[in-house]
Formats: C-alpha cells, structure tokens, sequence
C-alpha cells in the first residue's frame, strides 16, 4: 500500500512510519503544521508544534528513509479545533480537542488529501488496534499497553475512516517502543511523551482562555453558589476558567457549613453561575449524548457496554439506549433540529467530575463500538 | 560522532530548482579542491600568507573584471543573504551618520526575505521609515511611484533597493530607470543580483548602482560565499567586526578556497552568458509551451519577455502548489512552491501576493528554473508527467474541501 505516516517529531509516531515501511508498504513522512505561530523550541510537555518538532520528525524520516514534507493544516486546525474549543469553553461546556483533532484533522482533512493524492491509508502512533470482524467491517479495539491506551481519542471514526487507517503500535506496550526507537536509531528515543493541549503552549488553560475569550465571553465574572445552602459563596472572574469536578482555585472565602471540601458541580452558561457543592453530589448516573458516532452498523436500541468518559479515564459499566431524541431535551446546541439521533447512558457505577462537551466512548469488550458528545448529566438526588 | 552522511545527488532524475541552488561548475570544483589541501592565512606575513593572500586577491580581481567593477570594490561575504543585510544596514547606518534627517528607505514589495526581514529589523529597532513601493501584475517596479517618493522629501531617503531580478517569478527589474531616479538627488542605489550573475548581463560600472549583492552558489559557485559589490567612494558601516578584513567593512578570515571557487564560477558564468542564456531560454519557452498545451488552464506569471531565461513560473488552477510538488517529486522531479522555507511550511508567496494575486492564486503556482545541466530530456520528463500529475493534486484538493 502507499501509506501516508503523520510524523509529529514524537517516537510513537517514528516508530509507528518505520514499522509501515518494514511491513512493505510505500511510505511517505508527513508534519502537520498546526500552529499559525510556531515556536522554535518546545517547552513543557507538548509534543508537536514547534519547529524544533519538525525538525525531529524530519530527521526521523531520514533514518528510516522515506520522503518526508510538512503540510500546512493551521488554518483547517484553527477553525476546526480552536476556534471549536473556545467556542465551547464559552458555552460552558470541557471539551476534548485532540478528538476534535483527529475526527477533523488527522482523519479527515490530511486523510482526504492523502485519499486524493493517492495514498491508501494514514498510518499514526496512536495506541490502539484495528482488527477485520467477521463480517468484513474494521473494528477499533484497544491496544495491548492498558496504559497507553489511545481507542478514546479515535471513538470519533466512522468505519470508512477505519478503513484507510493503520496503527502499527497497537500491540506493543510502551517500553518496548522506546527501545525499538533506540535500536533503530531514532534520535527521538528519549523524547519525554506529550499530555498537555498542544495550542496552549505554556499550559495555563485558563489563562489562555482569558487571553483568548476576553470580554467575549458573555459570563465574563459572576457569582459561585453553594448548592446546599443556596448561599453566593463567592464571585468569579470568567466561568471558562472552571471545569465541572475541579476543587482547586475556587477562591471562597470560608469553609461551607458541613465542613466538607467543594466542587464545582455545575457551571450556566447564560448566567455564569458556577455552583458548588460536596463530592458526593458530583456522582453522575446518567447521561445524554448528541452526535453519536457509530465505528460499524447501527448498534442495537438498547444494549450493555462499558463506557469511559475522558482520556485515560476509567470504565464504567453502563445501558446505552439508542435514541431519536435528546433525553432530557437538550438546551443545546440551539439551532440544532428538533429531533436528532441521540443516545441515553445509565452508569451502573457512577462517575465524578463529568462535563458536557465532554466525549463518551462506548465499548463492547476492548472493542469501540461509537461515541457521543455529551449534552446533559443527571446527578444522584 | 563520526559524520558520514549519504553521498548528494550529483544529478537527480530531474533538477528543475537553478534558482534555488545550482550544482557547481566543474571548473569551480577543480580550482577549490586543489585549494583545500593548503594552508596559509591570507593575512599572514610568511611566504605561505602571500600565496593565499595572491589566490585572493586574484579572485576579487577576476571578479572584478566579469563585472565591471574595480577590485577594492568587492567585498567577500558569506552569501547573498549577508551581503543584503551589510549593503542595508551599512549603507543606512553610514548615511544616517551623515545626516540624521536620512530615516526612509525605498523598496518593493516583492524583494527576497533578506533584504525585507533587514529593513524590517532597521524599522523596528532603527526608527527606519521603510516604503514598498507597488509593482505591476508582473511583479515589475512602478518607477513613477519611485520619482514620487523620491521627489517628496529627498533630504529624507537613506537609500533605494531594488533587486536585479526576481527570484521567484523571474521578473527584471528597470534598474537603469531607478538609478537615474535617485542619481537626481545623489541617493545611492542597491541591488541584489542574486539571481542575475550568468544569466543576464551585468556591468556594475555601467549599471550605476552604488552596492551590488552576489551570492556564489547561484551561479555554480560554492555555498557561503558571496560579496557585495560597493562603490569605493560608498561609505559603509561594518556589521562584523575583528581584524578588519575586506576595507573594514567585513572583518573575519577569509575562505581561500571557497573565494578561489567562487571566483571561478563568476569568471566562467560571466563568458557563457550569452550563449547560456539563450539556451536555456529556448528550454524554458519549451517547457511552458508544451505543459500549458497538456494543461491549457495554467497560466504563466511573471514579466513576458523582461525575465530570467531559466524562471518559468506557473500557475495551475485549481491545484495545490505543494500537492503539485509532492507528486512530482515522487516522479524524480524537482521544482519549488516559491523561495524555500526554513520551516518547510508554504506560505502563499509575497512577491505574487505584492502582484495582486489572490492567496488561493499564490498556493497553486510553481516555479520551474532551469540553469546549466539543464536539457532537453529535462523538459519533456516534466511534459510527460504534468498531465497526470495536475489531475490527481485537482482531485485531490476536490476531495479534501
């Protein structure tokens, strides 16, 4: 096949091209400039839009021997990821842009080109396996390293996607990746991993979004209530800067009545009002999702699975109910159409700290079976 | 560690990129090999100092002689891009001391980065007023917007710099119509030549400009060298300073058999230019000929007859310039988007932008530059592939919108 390897200049990703090549496939090294301002050197624990990280994935392909260019996608990932992720920060909602990214990006734009170009597949370093199910479609399963498992951030790919798409690292654990990297003399062996959003390139979330949103936002300050007294516990100065679960830098001025710790349970969007309250009071039991993403045929109306809720976050068992419309009515998004494909998931265990916007990922076993961004959670009474 | 890189092409499939760099005379490789082998620093007193010194010296005096300058007129530098920088902030510096009302310098928009991203430096951290002036849809100077600018406020201008040729579309500038401009009011006049050295006529004495930038590996020369031509009576301030080397203008030790190479290119590129320049003419009124007949929508961009010989620039609707590239390159062909990029992230192109094109117009244009390996089997490599080539990056760009 002709293979197209996206390259951020990280070792998955070197590894992941070199192995495309061993396994006899034509392969070409492809960078994806994101950033519009790139910085020359990295810095923390971002992974993939410095020149310096060009750099590295350029001299990767020269070890391995393949051609290798740089695609400028800064325009497509402002508009599609950023621009995105500010817009949801502004509605209230914690969204995951590295899904956004490869559901609109790595998959779809730079896909579409390689597809059109005449290559057959994109080849990347995610941790995840993709397997032939018996009746011919792909299944996207979870890769052998628990650890690193990445299937959550590809929840988003439909099976013609799957179909173009080549993960070499999905059954190898970390470890020895590294040591292949360094057996095969790629120089970016000892790379330290990427965790942080790659656009925000000291890392302060909140403070860029502050930077970003400004005065844009319509909940620019407001007040922090206390769920169990009712009481204005505080104010803020930009809802953006809280995450549904978050404890730290609540800023209130004395401890609640119980004496217990507080959480952000709840942010209004129209309002700016972040409401507080115990832990306990965050457990989740149920959720709705908008825009659910199936990876192969329609699953069945209601079905058992288990779900995970963020990156490299835990399983939970779970119904998951195939649904025509939003449950509860959604609030958002606004102009969508009054009835839309949806799903309803009950948490058999519940779960802490869940926001809208945030992504389900649905699985049967270690297999994906679809996704869905969450619009509404329901909290135990 | 030890170096042992893989060997360079010495002649890919198919080089169609002379104008980013061209592969060395081999005149020039013979004269600088034999040099390489010898010690001896040109500013040194002892027998071995005089010999280098003598293969200086007989460089600068042979390139003074190809270009119609003097030799205490050239100045060795690094490359073009050095010797831009020297010439702008040199010669501004240098006028500035004389008269502090001198702040403006006139330019177009279309120059290389290496003469923009200096005046940009000098405005920002010299109080530099600098003024693009507008070019045509060739990408050619508005010489009456150059008198007007001019006439404004002479007291006021530092100096005008306006390149030989354009590296990207090839079109020449009228440079004898911007020295007679400014000699009006006793402005001196820089030009960067890059581009210009073997493939057009070049007579620094006749031309009348006052500082003149070359660059040895455009012209069959090795990389890192360079000089800038400059007036004698030019004032010039250093920018690198130390032993006071080439006028004290450019002090460092001197690259003996990179200057002995160099000058070999210039001398032997200077003799050929005619018949050189006819040839590859020929090759490229070929190429863009025979590619718009297999693609009748692509357009050539540039002046029609005012150009390179070697520069055909095209554009390709429809396509995506760095698609384009790409493809042909996965073929054994290899051109440019437009000037090379340290990142390696194309940007649309500033000189077809200053031209009035659109972005989307800057993105799916390509430049082809021929020079002097170049051949007939060349071209009809690149007619073959073009057709082929220009409908899948089309479907593509269908695809991925």
């Amino acid at each position: 096949m002709r293979v197209l390897a996206a390259m951020s200049g990280g070792v998955d990703s070197a590894v992941a091209a070199a192995r495309a090549v061993e396994a006899g496939h034509e392969v070409t090294g492809v960078h994806l400039a994101l950033s519009r301002n790139p910085q020359t050197y990295r810095s923390g624990a971002r992974g993939c839009c410095t020149i310096e990280d060009a750099n590295d994935a350029r001299r990767a392909a020269d070890i391995i021997g393949i051609p290798f260019y740089v695609w400028d996608l800064s325009e497509r990932f402002h508009a599609d990821v950023v621009t995105d992720f500010l817009d949801e920060y502004s509605a209230g909602r914690t969204p995951n842009p590295c899904l956004r990214c490869n559901e609109k990006i790595k998959f779809e734009a730079v896909l579409d080109r390689a597809l059109g170009l005449g290559f057959d597949a994109v080849a990347t370093g995610h941790y995840a396996q993709l397997h032939r199910g018996a009746d011919g479609l792909w299944e996207l399963h979870r890769s052998l390293d628990a650890g690193k498992d990445q299937s959550y951030v590809l929840g988003v790919l439909t099976q013609e996607q799957l179909a173009h798409s080549l993960f070499p690292l999905g059954d190898t654990p970390k470890p020895e990746v590294r040591l292949e990297a360094a057996r095969r003399g790629l120089l970016v062996a000892d790379k330290p991993d990427s965790h942080d959003i790659c656009f925000i390139s000291d890392g302060d979330t909140a403070g860029w979004l502050r930077e970003k949103l400004g005065d844009r936002a319509p909940h620019a300050s407001g007040e922090i209530v206390d769920e169990v007294t009712g009481e204005v516990v505080g104010n803020h100065q930009g809802s953006y800067a809280f995450t549904i679960g978050q404890r730290r830098g609540l800023r209130l001025g004395r401890p609640a009545a119980d004496g217990k710790p507080r959480f952000v349970l709840d942010i209004e969007p129209v309002s700016g009002t972040v409401t507080v309250g115990p832990r306990e009071r965050l457990a989740v039991h149920r959720l709705a999702g908008i825009r659910p993403l199936w990876c192969g045929t329609l699953p069945p109306a209601e079905f058992a699975a288990t779900v995970q809720l963020r990156a490299h976050g835990q399983e939970h068992r779970a119904v998951v109910r195939v649904t025509s419309e939003s449950f509860p009515p959604a609030t958002f998004p606004t102009d969508a159409p009054a009835v839309e494909p949806a799903v309803e998931v009950e948490l058999l265990d519940p779960a802490y700290g869940i926001a809208p916007g945030q992504a389900v990922v649905i699985y049967d076993g270690t297999r994906v079976v679809g996704s869905a961004t969450i619009s509404s959670t329901e909290r135990m009474s | 560690m030890t170096i042992s890189p893989p060997p360079l092409p010495h002649s890919p499939a198919v080089y169609l990129d002379h104008a980013a760099t061209t592969p060395m005379l081999p005149v020039a490789v013979e004269v600088m090999s034999k040099a390489l082998g010898g010690v001896g620093n040109p500013n040194s007193l002892h027998a071995s100092g005089r010999a280098a010194r003598r293969v200086v010296e007989e460089s600068r005096e042979a390139i003074a002689q190809a270009l119609g300058c003097r030799p205490g007129e050239v100045v060795f530098t690094s490359g073009g891009t050095e010797s831009d920088n020297l010439a702008l902030k040199g010669l501004f510096w240098a006028r500035r001391a004389e008269d502090p009302r001198r702040m403006r310098i006139l330019t177009t928009a279309v120059e290389h980065h290496a003469v923009l991203d200096p005046l940009e430096w000098l405005e920002h951290h010299e109080g530099a007023t600098i003024e693009m002036l507008p070019v045509d849809h060739y990408g050619r100077l508005d010489v009456a917007a150059l008198r007007d600018s001019l006439a404004r406020d002479p007291e006021s201008v530092a100096l005008v710099s306006v390149m030989w040729a354009n590296n990207e579309v090839g079109t020449v500038q009228p440079i004898g119509e911007v020295v007679a401009a400014a000699a009006e009011y006793g402005v001196p006049v820089h030009s960067d030549a890059v581009q210009a050295v073997g493939a057009l006529p070049l007579d620094f004495a006749a031309s009348g400009v006052d500082a003149l930038s070359l660059a040895g590996h455009k012209c069959g020369g090795p990389f890192g060298t360079g000089a800038l031509i400059v007036r004698r009576e030019q004032k010039v301030s250093a920018l690198i300073h130390g032993g006071g080397q080439e006028r004290e203008i450019r002090s460092g030790t001197l690259d003996t058999p990179a200057i002995a190479g160099f000058a070999a290119a210039v001398a032997e590129s200077v003799a050929r230019q005619p018949e050189h320049a006819a040839r590859i003419a020929a090759l490229r009124d070929d190429l863009i000929r025979r590619v718009q007949h297999v693609v009748p929508e692509a357009i050539a961009n540039g002046h029609p007859t005012d150009r390179l010989p070697g520069v055909a620039h095209l554009k390709f609707p429809g396509c995506e310039g760095d698609s384009l590239l790409m493809l042909l390159d996965a073929r054994g062909i290899e051109c440019s988007t437009g000037s090379a990029c340290s990142a390696g992230v194309p940007q649309p192109s500033h000189v077809l932008l200053a031209m009035g094109c659109s972005p989307e117009f800057a993105r799916s244009s390509l430049r082809f530059s021929l020079g002097h390996t170049s051949t007939q089997s060349d071209v009809d490599a690149l007619v073959e592939a073009i057709g082929p080539v220009v409908e899948r990056a089309r479907s593509s760009l269908l695809k991925s919108r």
